[in-house]
């Protein structure tokens, strides 16, 4: 080490050290880099000094300015509820018929409703409102619970045999598990029900069976009740699938779809942008 | 700068190395533990039931968190696409943490409640069957496999070594929770479980209360996802920190 | 066998080095360097497609992705940085391993048994999950006795050194493989539920799992995937160009720097989460702060080729092992930025993360891997070269334009989903639905795996070029213009 090594091709000197034939040289650390470090520590001080940073075992240094990431979302939600005030004061105000006779309302409503139903409601009733099996379509004049302005709003704020108190509420009995029909009964009302919208004919002893123990609820004529979230049973639409052994499946022990409640989720403005969005996707009455 | 010391005293460079690598993580972690305020003071917050634990492993399992974030970012976007931003204390009974990394699908904090049972049921056997654009993998499995549930108050017990709370009471009646859990849909014959546990959800989600499986300690767990603490009744001034 | 070296000064006895575990660890790296590709570019597909989930427990999405992380990071590169550390403290202490060939074996098959586990586990639906740190306790507990027997191994033979001074290459492998030991075990730190049964319960709850998660999480990058990186890049880099280390002063400062700064950056990954904002502004401006100490480590590789630039036109293995630098300076310029809250707030739970992650792990991680076996095999079977330097250059190009396809489809796929998320209409509305949003993603994943198959077919064609030099092939082809093999002295 006493005397000084040079490197050859730059004619730097080396550290006079050698492990397996590597040499290391004594260049000078490069001005920029060690100016660019001190610049980045100087800056990581000044963000120190003005936001939230340094902790103790119990507190924590605030910064100056009293910056907090949940302070900030509050002071942004308050500007966009401030921005959204009017719109928000008008549909508090308006009922969804009112919003969908008022073209200005209405295009508000169906520019907030899409997305709200595209994130929350496409998952079970697809993209659109086309439906899915289980899960009722939009886009015709079917519904089980009402399809005016008034209705859907209602089914959508407070869901159908969900948690909410004032959800929408029905239960179709299980007809053979509860024994009320035998499993020949039960083929036999599928065939009359099969038999009311024109496929397959009707048997008195269906007919006996449908009245006995059906039409409290969907009607002698088995168009449905939609007080009750009754189906109507002619119009050839089968929420869990159609033909014989589905109707009689669904008459011995029937599914019941179940939406949750949107009132506490949505807020009062969302759930008319989105009840509107619904009737005007092509069935609403 | 003499770096020679080191160079020359492999003990001294070990000492130095561990030492210089301590400060960082010691400087950041501990204060977790002891400022009070990391853990906002919310009621509501409750331990797990035995079926949502066993369904919450199930979440860990299959590696959920590797593609499903549950953590709401105090983003205007976020709150209005999934609600209220997630706290530190909706998590504090979660061994492991799962807030992940990616959202390859949606944010899942508070999934619980916003779809129905039977939906979640359809969309794990094949989720294409209602979301045709999903890329996520179909999990018919589930619904097959009986939920194996024989050591669930070692499971329980393992959590309180750990800091989860769980009274005697919970541990000495956690097989009959978690069968009671799915096995009924009435309130009433479920009193002692929703005292233990407010707010479960109950239910026989896979739809068959006869059976036991692996589907109804998932969806039991997502149903409760984000539900417990009450954002009208809790001040948020206080949580900033 | 073992490759014989006689002190400078002749006349001392010779050292013989043990490089029979070296050769193990070498033809490991190269395995499990295909299966880690390989199980990537499966589930690369299975997100443009997910149909190839198959609807089967044991091939879903959830469970092969971290069969993928571990087999890269941990078994991949795990073998290479044992492979290296191996060879390079053997030569750089002139003396061979402590404890012998032995406990050397015992590293070398204790690590392959890790992984097995470890991997079986996660297909079989065993995990702790943790990203990253997925291997169940008693995985975890094999593992810290094999990492402490590599731990004595390693700073045995420092102790057992003949050269005065500890070469610069060892500090970064002392740090990693000390670090590695504590982060790993206070991350895993778990409580089973019964000693015959594999589930166990994390000690730590939440918010505080969380960072102690990422602190792990980001230090296994900055202490696995850097400093054991950075241990291999000193050595390489001087001995494959024959050139002296840059500066020797920047190598003292950037290391010390490194690995003090390195620990703080966790919370970058939980930035506006229920982390405190005070540990997020920590774990930002650390990050930041961390630039130039990570730059040291590319100026040191990239500037010993001072004087020796010439030899990239020529040397296909220098190329890899500059590029792989080149990257290195690349994802630790994107890291900090990244790193910065308004940035994060667009870039996290997006691609834009996968490609940050890959451009390192392919581009710095897998490249500098590549030059290390390129380096390695024909010296360890004591072959005149590699069986074809072409071949290593169409290993080189294709993968490189896999990693482009790679990182440029993960920044558009990125940063198109991250501004999606956020994009409001005129009237103040989400314009988008999230499920749009992943439509969206599908032509940029295709192009992901495409990219992905291109890195997996060049490191086919390395596998036959390795092979065929063990075995003690020469392709006859055309040499370079000044082939190093042909001029040896070069310069």
């Amino acid at each position: 080490m006493a005397e000084v090594k040079k490197d050859a091709l730059t004619g730097i000197e080396t550290t006079g050290h050698e492990w397996d034939g590597i040499e290391e040289l004594r260049t000078p650390i490069p001005r920029w880099w060690m100016l660019t470090l001190w610049v980045t520590v100087i800056w990581a001080i000044g963000y120190w000094i003005v936001y939230p940073a340094w902790p103790s075992l119990s507190n924590y240094t605030k910064g100056v300015i009293g910056y907090s990431s949940r302070a900030e979302l509050k002071k942004e939600m308050a500007r966009v509820e401030e921005s959204r005030a009017g719109w928000k004061a008008k549909f508090q105000a308006a009922s969804v018929g009112d919003i969908a006779k008022d073209s200005d309302l209405l295009n508000y409503a169906m520019a907030g409703g899409r997305v709200i139903f595209a994130d929350n409601c496409a998952p079970c009733h697809a993209a659109g409102g086309a439906g899915t099996k289980g899960y009722p379509t939009l886009v015709d004049d079917d519904w089980l619970w009402g399809g005016t302005l008034e209705a859907i709003e209602k089914t959508i704020r407070f869901g159908i045999r969900g948690a909410h108190e004032d959800t929408r509420e029905s239960q179709m009995p299980n007809f053979l598990e509860d024994e009320t029909l035998t499993k020949e009964q039960v083929s036999t009302v599928a065939d009359y029900v099969l038999a009311l919208g024109g496929s397959g004919s009707a048997s008195a002893a269906g007919k006996a069976l449908f009245e006995e123990n059906c039409t409290a609820c969907h009607g002698e004529d088995g168009k449905g009740n939609k007080e009750l979230g009754a189906p109507n049973l002619i119009d050839a639409i089968w929420l869990f699938g159609e033909g014989k052994d589905r109707v009689a499946a669904q008459v011995a022990k029937p599914k019941h779809g179940v939406m949750p409640a949107w009132q506490g989720r949505l807020n009062g403005v969302s759930i008319k942008q989105v009840s509107v969005y619904v009737h005007s996707l092509g069935g609403g009455k | 700068m003499n770096n020679e010391l080191f160079e020359k005293n492999v003990v001294l460079l070990a000492i130095a190395i561990l030492v210089t690598v301590s400060i960082g993580g010691l400087v950041q972690l501990v204060p977790l533990y002891t400022m009070e305020q990391t853990i906002e003071k919310v009621d509501g917050i409750r331990p797990y039931t035995p079926l949502e634990q066993a369904g919450r492993n199930i979440y860990v399992r299959e590696g959920c968190y590797l593609c499903h974030s549950q953590m709401i970012r105090p983003f205007r976007d976020e709150v209005e696409r999934y609600g209220h931003y997630s706290l530190a204390a909706e998590s504090m009974y979660d061994h492991p943490f799962q807030w992940g990394s990616k959202r390859t699908g949606p944010d899942l904090a508070r999934v619980g409640g916003k779809y129905s049972s039977d939906w979640h049921v359809a969309h794990m056997i094949d989720p294409r069957s209602v979301v045709p654009e999903s890329i996520m993998p179909g999990y018919p499995f589930l619904a097959e496999k009986d939920l194996d549930f024989s050591d669930v108050a070692l499971h329980l017990d393992a959590l309180r070594t750990v800091g989860v709370p769980y009274t005697d009471e919970q541990i000495q009646k956690s097989t009959a929770d978690l069968k009671k859990q799915q096995s009924t849909n009435d309130p009433d014959e479920a009193e002692g479980l929703l005292k233990r546990y407010p707010k479960a959800v109950i239910g026989n989600f896979d739809g068959n209360p006869e059976r036991l499986t692996e589907m109804d300690a998932l969806v039991a767990y997502l149903q409760m996802l984000g539900t417990l603490v009450d954002f009208s009744k809790v001040n948020l001034e206080t949580m900033e920190r | 066998m073992s490759e014989t070296a006689t002190a400078p000064g002749g006349g001392q006895a010779a050292v013989e080095y043990i490089d029979d575990v070296v050769k193990k660890f070498t033809i490991a790296t190269t395995f499990w360097g295909v299966v880690g590709f390989l199980v990537g570019v499966v589930i690369a597909l299975q997100l443009a497609f997910p149909v190839l989930n198959l609807d089967l427990e044991w091939t879903t999405f959830g469970r092969l992705r971290p069969v993928h992380t571990s087999a890269v990071i941990f078994a991949f590169g795990g073998n290479i940085l044992f492979a290296t550390s191996y060879y390079i403290v053997q030569r750089t202490c002139r003396a061979p391993l402590f404890g012998g060939a032995g406990l050397a074996n015992f590293t070398f098959w204790g690590y392959q048994l890790f992984i097995v586990l470890a991997a079986s586990g996660y297909v079989l639906g065993i995990s702790q999950g943790k990203e990253y740190a997925e291997p169940e306790w008693y995985v975890d507990i094999w593992l810290t006795i094999v990492w402490v027997a590599y731990l004595v191994v390693f700073a045995g033979t420092l102790l057992k050194r003949k050269e005065p001074h500890i070469y610069v290459a060892n500090w970064f492998f002392l740090a990693f493989i000390l670090t590695v030991a504590m982060l790993h075990i206070v991350n895993a730190l778990a409580v089973p539920v019964s000693f015959t049964g594999a589930k166990s319960y994390i000690v730590w709850a939440g918010v505080q799992d969380a960072l102690t998660q990422w602190w792990y999480g980001h230090n296994a990058v900055g202490f696995f995937l850097t400093a054991g990186f950075l241990g291999m890049m000193y050595y390489l880099i001087p001995k494959q160009a024959e050139r002296p280390v840059y500066s020797y002063r920047l190598s003292v400062v950037h290391f010390w720097t490194l690995v003090f700064l390195y620990v703080w950056a966790g919370p970058h990954h939980l930035h506006y989460t229920a982390l405190p904002d005070w540990a997020q502004t920590l774990g930002m401006t650390f990050s930041v702060i961390l630039w130039m100490p990570s730059w040291g480590g590319m100026i040191n590789g990239i500037m010993t080729l001072s004087g020796a630039w010439h030899k990239l036109r020529t040397d296909p293995v220098l190329r890899f092992m500059v590029t792989s630098v080149a990257f290195y300076g690349m994802s630790t310029f994107e890291g900090p930025a990244m790193s910065i809250k308004a940035v994060n707030s667009l870039s996290h739970y997006t691609d834009w993360t996968i490609g940050h992650v890959h451009s390192g792990a392919l581009g710095w991680v897998a490249f500098v891997s590549f030059g290390a076996l390129y380096f390695l095999v024909p010296k360890l079977w004591n072959r005149e070269r590699l069986y074809s330097l072409r071949m290593v250059t169409h290993h080189f190009w294709i993968a490189t334009l896999g990693i482009v396809l790679y990182i440029t489809s993960m920044w558009i796929s990125g940063i198109m989903q991250g501004l999606m998320w956020r994009a409001y209409d005129s009237l103040g509305f989400l314009q988008y639905s999230f499920i749009e949003t992943v439509e969206a993603m599908h032509p940029y994943y295709v192009i992901r795996a495409l990219g992905g198959v291109l890195f997996l077919l060049g490191s086919f064609i390395m596998v036959y070029n390795l092979w065929m030099t063990a075995k003690g092939h020469l392709k006859d082809e055309d040499v370079f213009e000044e082939a190093p093999h042909a001029a040896a002295a070069g310069a």
